[in-house]
């Protein structure tokens, strides 16, 4: 309370503040992924059907997760940049990209190596992990599209449109794929397997999304605070070159 | 919400898109020749097995038909750009996502109706029955215009980019996996005898969907691009 | 009456200029002036409102042009440096198709009218506009404005490539404007040729 968290939305009050946060963040995540590791590798009980191979859940749903969430992150700050023509909120939304990315790298590799033992595939055509493909296809576009632009303006609010239209699409192609699936009688195992979980799998897979969340927080903040620098860099080497002259109007 | 003089400029965008399209006949025609020829690979490639060619069919035929949706893409705004015809559309008393349906509208006629037409044919090749080459071309009918739809705010998204070729298929073939998988889906369903109708209602579904939000979101992406 | 206030302008890291202010009244002209670079064309296109500026407005008829979207643009006749003329046209079609978007149906007799009145002979109206010389084009973009009725006109740089005898046309249309109470903005590295007392000079350095 009385904090003017407003202050915060001018990248130069905002670069001094995420530098002190990050520290805190960092050490969050590990103990938590450490205390998350802890439980799901060595107290969860084995899992009758799958025997041990099944604790890589405990990485890849929490990177599913993420992935996805940060997605939703990513296009908020964009709509927000867009609607409140807020400079801060494109940086977030630049340096949530790769982090998102590579949580949906991360699942979409746990997810290969889990379906190995259990389907006796790599790669299964199942929803889950088809739309988790097309969310790192997503990303993907999102960063290709913002490298590909040259004036920072216009490629901040192109990746921010692109993005928000993936927030439509997401749900639409796990539907679909989910549709398309019962159709083909294909694999209908779902990730998760039996509902009923024991608590302290559920523990583990809570700590687990808790901590790469917070690390998430630590890697966006600090890549946020290269954005800044790498942008107000650019600024002021600009305003010493250009000599600012009065504007002469008769 | 019409506003006088709204209908006018819709009708003056295709018009004029169908114009241009006349004059180029060539033009207009390629993306239609680029389908029949990937669709005629696809049996050279796998072979001539018609169980195999059934059942590969309407998913060959969808992905030809959406890629030669995408080649075409690139000329929906590019000209317009080019020559400040653009600019001058931006700049008219009407709703932009207004024109830009009208642009999609030509589009469609342009890319998408010749494929929907053709493919009664193309199924034929595919050893396709009357029925499902009947789903194919109402399910084409359904889903090419949403492919127009999507299509056209990635071309918007990367109005003079350099490597924009390229990049509008990254952006928009993930944003055509629900359109594929309903699409394919109908045909094979009827081939299956399960009955099209959910697919292709889904297909409906999509267009609407499309409908409400595309434009804007076009219309958004071109004043970026022109800024 | 247009005004700008406050109006700064960045393109890409470059400041173009800040705080410009100026106000141009119903009759008048505003030529706008300065080097390559300097930020004429921006300045234009932030009028359009196609730009947005960094700081600042544009008002028109003291409201904000950014809340009267369509509205202002039911008021203004802009001509970029591009010349928004479809190559695979002809002079008359691109005319005709201009008009149909702005929602004024012009006959052919009109627009043949407009066409010759910028000096354009009756042979070169069913000519593809892609055969046609760059004065010719830029003359077809500029027959748009004996079509137009809207008060506000933005030209950017209308006299390049024309010769002598189409912007004296250029210019008298320009004049028969302002006595009828139109405004006009015109990014220009030329003199127009007009009475003193209507003309208002900004000058921008980059």
């Amino acid at each position: 309370m009385g904090i003017n968290w407003l202050k915060y939305s001018a990248p130069q009050a905002f670069y001094p503040l995420a530098g002190k946060l990050i520290p805190w963040f960092s050490i969050v995540a590990a103990l938590a992924i450490a205390v998350g590791l802890y439980i799901g590798l060595l107290v969860a009980p084995t899992d009758f059907q799958q025997g041990e191979s099944y604790r890589i859940i405990f990485v890849h749903v929490p990177a599913a997760w993420m992935s996805m969430f940060l997605y939703v992150v990513m296009a908020l700050w964009a709509g927000f940049g867009m609607g409140l023509n807020a400079r801060l909120s494109f940086m977030m939304a630049q340096a949530i990209a790769p982090t998102g990315a590579m949580f949906t790298f991360l699942a979409l590799l746990t997810g290969a190596m889990w379906g190995k033992p259990t389907w006796g595939a790599w790669w299964v055509w199942d929803a889950r992990l088809t739309s988790e493909l097309i969310l790192l296809f997503q990303y993907a576009g999102v960063m290709l599209l913002r490298t590909s632009i040259d004036d920072l303006r216009r490629a901040d609010r192109a990746s921010g449109v692109f993005a928000l239209v993936g927030v439509v699409n997401v749900p639409i192609i796990y539907f679909s794929v989910k549709w398309w699936n019962t159709l083909h009688q294909g694999a209908s195992v779902s990730m998760t397997g039996g509902s009923k979980m024991a608590a302290t799998m559920l523990t583990a897979m809570l700590l687990m999304t808790f901590g790469f969340w917070m690390y998430s927080m630590a890697v966006i903040l600090s890549r946020s605070r290269c954005v800044i620098l790498e942008r107000e860099q650019l600024l002021s080497w600009n305003k010493s070159a250009s000599t600012p002259e009065p504007v002469e109007v008769r | 919400m019409t506003r006088p003089g709204m209908w006018d400029a819709l009708c003056g965008v295709v018009r004029r898109d169908l114009l241009l399209a006349m004059r180029r006949r060539s033009d207009a025609a390629m993306p239609v020749f680029f389908l029949v020829i990937v669709a005629s690979l696809f049996p050279l490639g796998v072979g001539p097995e018609p169980a195999v060619l059934r059942t590969i069919g309407p998913g060959v035929l969808w992905v030809a038909a959406l890629l030669a949706c995408l080649l075409s893409l690139g000329r929906v705004f590019t000209a317009d750009y080019l020559d400040g015809v653009l600019e001058q559309m931006v700049l008219i008393a009407q709703p932009l996502p207004v024109l830009v349906v009208g642009k999609v509208f030509a589009h469609w006629v342009i890319a998408g109706v010749p494929v929907v037409l053709l493919s009664p044919l193309l199924g034929m090749q595919f050893g396709l029955d009357g029925e499902a080459v009947a789903v194919l071309a109402l399910s084409l009918l359904l889903g090419t215009p949403t492919l127009s739809m999507i299509g056209t705010i990635g071309a918007a998204l990367v109005l003079g980019v350099r490597g924009s070729g390229l990049l509008v298929a990254l952006l928009v073939l993930p944003l055509y996996v629900p359109v594929l998988i309903f699409g394919a889906g109908a045909v094979a369903s009827s081939l299956a005898g399960v009955g099209a109708e959910a697919n292709l209602s889904l297909l409906g579904a999509c267009l609407v969907l499309s409908l409400f939000f595309a434009p804007w979101a076009t219309a958004a992406a071109l004043r970026i691009a022109l800024e | 009456m247009l005004q700008a206030v406050a109006l700064s302008c960045m393109r890409g890291e470059r400041r173009l200029f800040v705080d410009v202010n100026v106000t141009v009244e119903p009759g008048t002209l505003l030529t706008v002036v300065g080097e390559n670079g300097s930020g004429k064309t921006s300045f234009l296109r932030i009028l359009t409102s196609l730009l947005s500026p960094e700081a600042g407005a544009v008002l028109w008829q003291g409201q904000d042009i950014r809340q009267l979207k369509e509205q202002y643009y039911a008021q203004l006749t802009y001509i970029g440096h591009l010349n928004g003329v479809k190559d695979d046209l002809t002079p008359v079609e691109n005319l005709m198709a201009s008009a149909g978007l702005t929602g004024d149906h012009h006959s052919n007799p009109l627009v043949q009218d407009a066409l010759e009145s910028v000096g354009l002979k009756r042979m070169v109206h069913r000519l593809p506009t892609k055969v046609l010389s760059q004065g010719q084009r830029r003359r077809v973009a500029l027959a748009r404005l004996w079509l137009s009725t809207h008060p506000l006109w933005l030209l950017d740089e209308p006299f390049t490539s024309l010769d002598t005898a189409s912007t004296a046309l250029v210019t008298e249309r320009l004049q028969s404007h302002l006595r009828g109470g139109g405004l006009a903005v015109v990014v220009t590295h030329q003199e127009v040729a007009l009475p003193s007392d209507v003309i208002q000079r900004l000058r921008l350095n980059g």
